[in-house]
């Protein structure tokens, strides 16, 4: 038996950047799975623009800044962007919007700062704002699930749609987006917001078709299944379980405090949780690595701000959904955050001292 | 006639009051969204340097140095006075459009930094010569963040153009591609301060590879020195 000395540091991470982001993407796969049965197959259209388009702008703007290329490429970095920003928008909208959403997030939001690591910003988020301020009618037409859906869509009538805006058999997008009853439907969130804003009450607008058990027709399954990915990622050890629980913990603590001072009209915590894009940012989102907290106690912070700022808007604020513009907002503070929360380094400074 | 190369050096590319100075943001940034805009605020923006740095000039030996400021304001505020009723009265559809843009021309510090850093030093004529080439210099950069920003957001070039010169220029607009939907970020505030930022990003290229080319020409060989500088 030999003896080998090796100087510190004498545990590895044995997982590379490259692995780490393959296997968020991976775990993504369930939540991409519920999004095509449930709201049809122009998600996978999506993915496939959103990941060439990555791909391209990427190599193009590191040939640009004469870096390698294809060892960028491999780390699956701007796979993950790409994905998380097309699961994000409507799963119908026009082509072009995907396409500049991803080369914005990957030129102007990622290389432009430095590349991978040096980001201020999440980019998926970044440009899901930049695509959201700018094309709003785009961004917000999301069609009902299938089961609500007036025509069934074939996987031609959603390339058709995708890019010429008709269906295969001519109908327009806001002709698709009537539910069974004929009447155009919107998000779960956005109808209650619709709804609330108008006078009625939470119980009124919850007869809505779009509603289903406690929480949005199909989105309560989407969401389910980027939970079930998110807890393969913490049992992997991929990411830490405090940006998610931080996350869920204070818009679950929020939404219920608001839900029993104003029952009427605001909606109950697990109504939020499972509607919208919440578990995906809660898991895949906010836990980016580069743009999150790094320091144990920053990130039970960070997730905390998160929840804070997406129960602010969604209950007071100008958007439906908020995920973005939490997660963009957190981001700002994550330096400060690090600064407040830095660990103390052992044989430095005692406690006491740090106080 | 080599100052005149100077001041036009200076102005235009070396010391330009929007890229280099980074003077003025608030109008170039504002009032960008469209070419006819830009050029309204450009050659408002022009005729006031142009007067005040005159003005400045020729009363340079008569204020007291201890007042200067306030005596340079009032020339100013003066001066954009009178090109905000000239635009009232000719140029009206432009004059709503850049509403208050146009008497926020007193605060632009491009303004003020010439009277102080050049007009108050210098004879009338070099002042003069200054202020066109600054104000030019000021104009070039509306112009192009004009119609990058137009271009991206609308698809057009020089749309609304008659606001500013008269019915004639309505032939001038060109629709370079036709959009259902605007890209509005383009054409809101931060769509110009990503604009102005690939610009600037564009004139330091521009810079490097000029200095790079100019020491291959010299076929000098930077060399590492600890005391003093290489002249």
């Amino acid at each position: 038996m030999s003896f080998r000395i090796a100087s510190s540091p004498h545990q590895h991470n044995q997982r590379s950047t490259a692995q780490i982001m393959r296997m968020v993407t991976l775990a993504c796969l369930p939540g991409i799975v519920m999004q095509a049965v449930m709201f049809g197959y122009g998600v996978l259209i999506q993915l496939l623009l959103a990941i060439v388009t990555a791909w391209l702008s990427e190599a193009a703007i590191l040939k640009l800044r004469n870096r390698p290329v294809l060892p960028r490429l491999k780390d699956n970095s701007a796979l993950l962007t790409a994905v998380l920003l097309a699961v994000a928008i409507p799963p119908y909208a026009p082509w072009w919007l995907i396409v500049i959403g991803t080369a914005f997030a990957i030129i102007m939001v990622k290389q432009l700062y430095g590349g991978l690591g040096n980001n201020l910003f999440n980019p998926a988020m970044a440009a899901y704002v930049l695509l959201l301020v700018s094309f709003p009618l785009q961004m917000t037409q999301w069609l009902p699930p299938a089961s609500l859906q007036l025509v069934a869509l074939t996987p031609f009538d959603a390339l058709c749609s995708i890019f010429s805006q008709y269906s295969c058999s001519g109908f327009s997008l806001s002709q698709l987006q009537s539910g069974v009853d004929g009447t155009t439907m919107a998000t779960p969130l956005d109808t209650l917001r619709t709804d609330l804003s108008r006078g009625l009450t939470l119980s009124e607008s919850m007869h809505s078709p779009v509603f289903y058990a406690f929480a949005g027709s199909g989105w309560l399954w989407v969401n389910l299944a980027y939970l079930a990915g998110g807890l393969l990622l913490i049992q992997q050890k991929i990411i830490s379980w405090r940006i998610p629980v931080a996350v869920i913990a204070s818009m679950f603590l929020l939404f219920a405090i608001a839900s029993l001072v104003a029952p009427d009209s605001l909606a109950g915590p697990l109504f939020h949780l499972f509607s919208g894009g919440t578990m995906l940012a809660a898991f895949f989102i906010a836990t980016d690595p580069v743009s999150a907290s790094t320091t144990d106690k920053g990130r039970l912070l960070y997730g905390a701000l998160i929840g804070v700022l997406i129960f602010l808007i969604r209950s007071f604020g100008g958007y439906p959904d908020a995920i973005a513009f939490a997660v963009l907002l957190a981001n700002m503070t994550v330096p400060l955050i690090d600064y407040y929360t830095r660990p103390r380094t052992y044989g430095h400074r005692t406690r006491s001292e740090l106080k | 006639m080599s100052q005149f190369k100077e001041l036009s050096i200076q102005g235009l590319w070396k010391n330009n009051p929007g890229l280099v100075q980074l003077l003025g943001l608030c109008p170039l940034l504002a009032v960008t969204a469209t070419v006819t805009n830009a050029l309204g605020l450009g050659v408002a923006t022009l005729m006031v340097l142009l007067g005040s740095n005159i003005a400045v000039s020729v009363v340079r030996n008569h204020v007291a140095s201890e007042i200067r400021i306030p005596v340079f304001v009032l020339i100013i505020a003066s001066l954009v006075t009178m090109v905000q009723l000239l635009m009232n009265a000719y140029t009206f559809g432009l004059y709503q459009s850049l509403g208050i843009f146009i008497p926020l021309i007193v605060t632009n510090c491009a303004i003020i930094g010439r009277a102080e850093a050049f007009a108050s030093k210098n004879a009338v004529l070099p002042s003069a010569i200054d202020a066109i080439m600054m104000g030019l210099g000021f104009m070039l950069v509306l112009l192009v963040l004009g119609a990058m920003r137009e271009i991206l957001g609308q698809g057009t070039l020089f749309d609304g153009a008659d606001l500013l010169l008269g019915d004639w220029a309505k032939g001038l607009r060109i629709e370079l591609f036709r959009v259902d939907s605007h890209f509005l970020l383009a054409m809101l505030p931060p769509g110009a301060f990503f604009a102005m930022g690939l610009l600037i990003a564009l004139k330091n290229t521009v810079d490097n590879k000029l200095k790079q080319n100019q020491a291959i020409e010299k076929g000098s060989i930077a060399r590492a020195r600890v005391t003093g500088t290489v002249q």
